[in-house]
């Protein structure tokens, strides 16, 4: 039983809603490490937990995700061939030991784009949380900071927009943005920006009612300084955490949108966009649907798990 | 017990509901209210002459202009056409669609039955995948459990239209059990209902799982078991309930995944339904038709989440005190 399960109502739903990402909804309730009396040590101490020793998903997730990195910023390195090159003798040809991947309707090296693709998709993901990240921080902040005619019109905007089915959202910024990889960072970013402002919203309350800040308030501290020095640093603990979750589904929403032709235009080799060409070869050439698409998979799985672990970090540390 | 004491009771009971059923309401239409003027925004947003977006791709015509003029105010101040936007709005009046030359209120009753039939039939799936699993391998300690946590992270990893994809490569092109494409009874609704409910189904496996762990931990399951009843009835009988309180919190996203989720699969499959249609409004700028589909599936959401939110309030009485 922890101590969450039984708080006020009032509390809890400021934190419940932070996330709309299942596993990191979870968060708040599922360490039993939340004593909020860190004085008095347990009778009986549990022994060491398991999720601190090293786990081999954790490692085999950690060596992807380093893999794709490397593709991400330096393609070259896994692949010598150009992925725009297209071969029309050799196309639709199954995976062989000169094309480990196989080639694609115009005969271009699958392993090639599906190496140099990771760029796009990692890229756009990570511009989106980062927007995402900023303006839901500096948002958040003020609400949490502000007088309650300030959070109020703030936090029902939170809701509003998170209460948008996100791939709607997001085709409605790309109705009046049009197309481009640009404008899907900028559609993701928006859906995904009510996820970190509520978060650091409620983060924020907790921070300005602790006694260091009632003691700097005492102490005469301008506000700025206040805010920069001692709230910014102690809000933004969260961050890391949402930040891995939060680009698994930014990579899973852009593989969407750039699937129905919203995203990076062809011949781009974007995932999503490789798998809206090669799904009309489904039937002969399951090689050009299969590799780009384990790859947005498997992705995902990696930072979705060690997203996961970090949370438990994250939680397992809390006084 | 008294009269008195009864009737004490049941005006306390009212008394504590108003308040929160009234403010919760309150907020599901200052949702509404939000996403029609967002969608509103939207439509002044899109570059070009209003009436231009308006036509987008359709017939364009003096006659016509003059119509479209009209018929949304064009030629009077921005707060007025907004004002009216929102009573044609409040009188279910939800635009014309230039392209397609019909009503959009029209439209979209013709092709919602498919999407609906399609996210509901996914729903099922999806519930029905992550009771099993986390029924059966919850609170072991063995490999399938670890594996029934590999599969439910894949499944909600997965993006819909991949695992419609790959259904499709195995059951329809290879195997040939279910038809590739189309809306012809159960067989073509299948594939992707299973495509979109997977997302569900590991999402809400997940979730499951953890809450029964953590109910099985709790001092009531040892009370249980040294009654002696069986480790399944435990699961079954006593965790499950503590566990389905967070599924059930996830129901407003559940239904996000499904509506967004179906246009895609429904490109997938090509089949009919809201998917098409918004699909065809989204890279056609058809945007009377973007503007009810944002509309339709806010309103959706928000009669899902105020429901859920009061059958929270029936279940807790803690969350009826006013904050």
């Amino acid at each position: 039983m922890t101590v969450s399960d039984r708080e006020p109502a009032s509390e809890r739903s400021d934190r419940e809603p932070a996330v709309a990402v299942p596993p990191a909804r979870l968060a708040a309730d599922d360490e039993p490490g939340l004593d909020p009396v860190p004085a008095v040590p347990p009778a009986a101490p549990r022994t060491v937990p398991r999720r601190y020793g090293v786990r081999p998903g954790q490692v085999v997730a950690l060596l992807f995700l380093a893999v794709i990195a490397v593709a991400a910023l330096a393609p070259g390195l896994l692949s010598g061939a150009d992925p725009l090159a297209a071969d029309p003798l050799h196309a639709l040809a199954p995976p062989s030991a000169q094309h480990w991947f196989g080639t694609d309707h115009l005969g271009r090296d699958v392993l090639s784009r599906v190496v140099h693709g990771a760029g796009y998709s990692l890229g756009i993901g990570a511009a989106a949380i980062l927007f995402a990240a900023v303006l839901g921080t500096v948002l958040g902040a003020l609400a949490g900071l502000s007088p309650r005619y300030v959070d109020e019109p703030l936090s029902r905007l939170f809701d509003v927009l998170a209460s948008f089915p996100e791939l709607l959202l997001a085709m409605l910024v790309i109705s009046v943005t049009g197309p481009g990889a640009g404008n899907v960072i900028l559609a993701i970013g928006l859906v995904q920006l009510p996820n970190y402002a509520r978060v650091i919203r409620g983060q924020t309350f907790v921070v300005r009612r602790s006694g260091y800040v009632e003691q700097a308030v005492t102490l005469g501290l301008r506000r700025p300084t206040l805010v920069v020095r001692h709230v910014l640093p102690n809000i933004l603990g969260p961050l890391p955490v949402l930040a891995t979750i939060g680009m698994g589904t930014a990579i899973i929403a852009t593989s969407g949108l750039s699937f129905l032709g919203m995203g990076p235009q062809p011949p781009d080799p974007e995932w999503g966009s490789m798998l809206a060409e090669a799904r009309n070869y489904l039937r002969v050439a399951w090689w050009s649907v299969l590799f780009p698409g384990l790859f947005v998979t498997l992705t995902v799985v990696s930072l979705t798990a060690v997203g996961r672990r970090l949370q438990r970090r994250f939680e397992g540390r809390l006084p | 017990m008294s009269t008195l004491t009864l009737t004490r009771r049941r005006g306390l009971a009212a008394a504590g509901w108003i308040g929160p059923v009234v403010r919760r309401l309150g907020a599901g239409l200052v949702v509404l209210w939000v996403a029609a003027t967002a969608a509103y925004v939207a439509l002044l947003l899109v570059p070009g002459d209003t009436v231009d977006v308006l036509i987008a791709d359709g017939v364009d015509t003096p006659q016509r202009r003059a119509q479209i003029i009209t018929e949304w105010g064009l030629d009077r101040p921005i707060p007025h056409q907004y004002g009216d936007y929102l009573l044609r709005l409040l009188h279910g009046d939800l635009g014309r669609s230039y392209v397609l030359q019909r009503d959009v209120a029209e439209i979209l009753s013709s092709q919602i039955w498919p999407t609906v039939r399609l996210a509901l039939t996914a729903a099922a799936f999806g519930v029905v995948i992550a009771l099993v699993l986390a029924l059966t391998t919850a609170g072991r300690r063995s490999w399938t459990t670890g594996l029934a946590g590999f599969s439910e992270l894949t499944a909600a990893s997965i993006p819909p239209f991949l695992a419609g994809l790959l259904l499709l490569a195995v059951f329809s092109f290879t195997l040939g059990w279910f038809p590739v494409s189309g809306d012809r009874g159960f067989a073509s609704l299948v594939l992707p209902a299973l495509a979109l409910g997977l997302q569900i189904a590991g999402a809400l496996g997940q979730v499951l799982r953890e809450g029964l762990e953590r109910a099985l931990e709790e001092p009531f399951a040892v009370t249980a078991r040294s009654r002696g009843i069986t480790e399944w009835r435990l699961v079954a009988r006593h965790a499950l309930r503590h566990a389905l309180l967070p599924a059930v919190t996830l129901t407003g996203w559940f239904v996000g995944v499904l509506l967004g989720g179906a246009i895609v699969v429904e490109a997938v499959f090509g089949r009919p339904g809201l998917g098409q249609i918004t699909l065809g409004a989204v890279t056609g700028k058809d945007m009377p038709v973007v503007m009810a589909v944002i509309m339709f599936a806010a309103a959706i959401y928000v009669t899902v989440s105020t429901l859920v939110d009061l059958a929270y309030l029936a279940i807790d009485p803690r969350l009826r005190r006013s904050r």
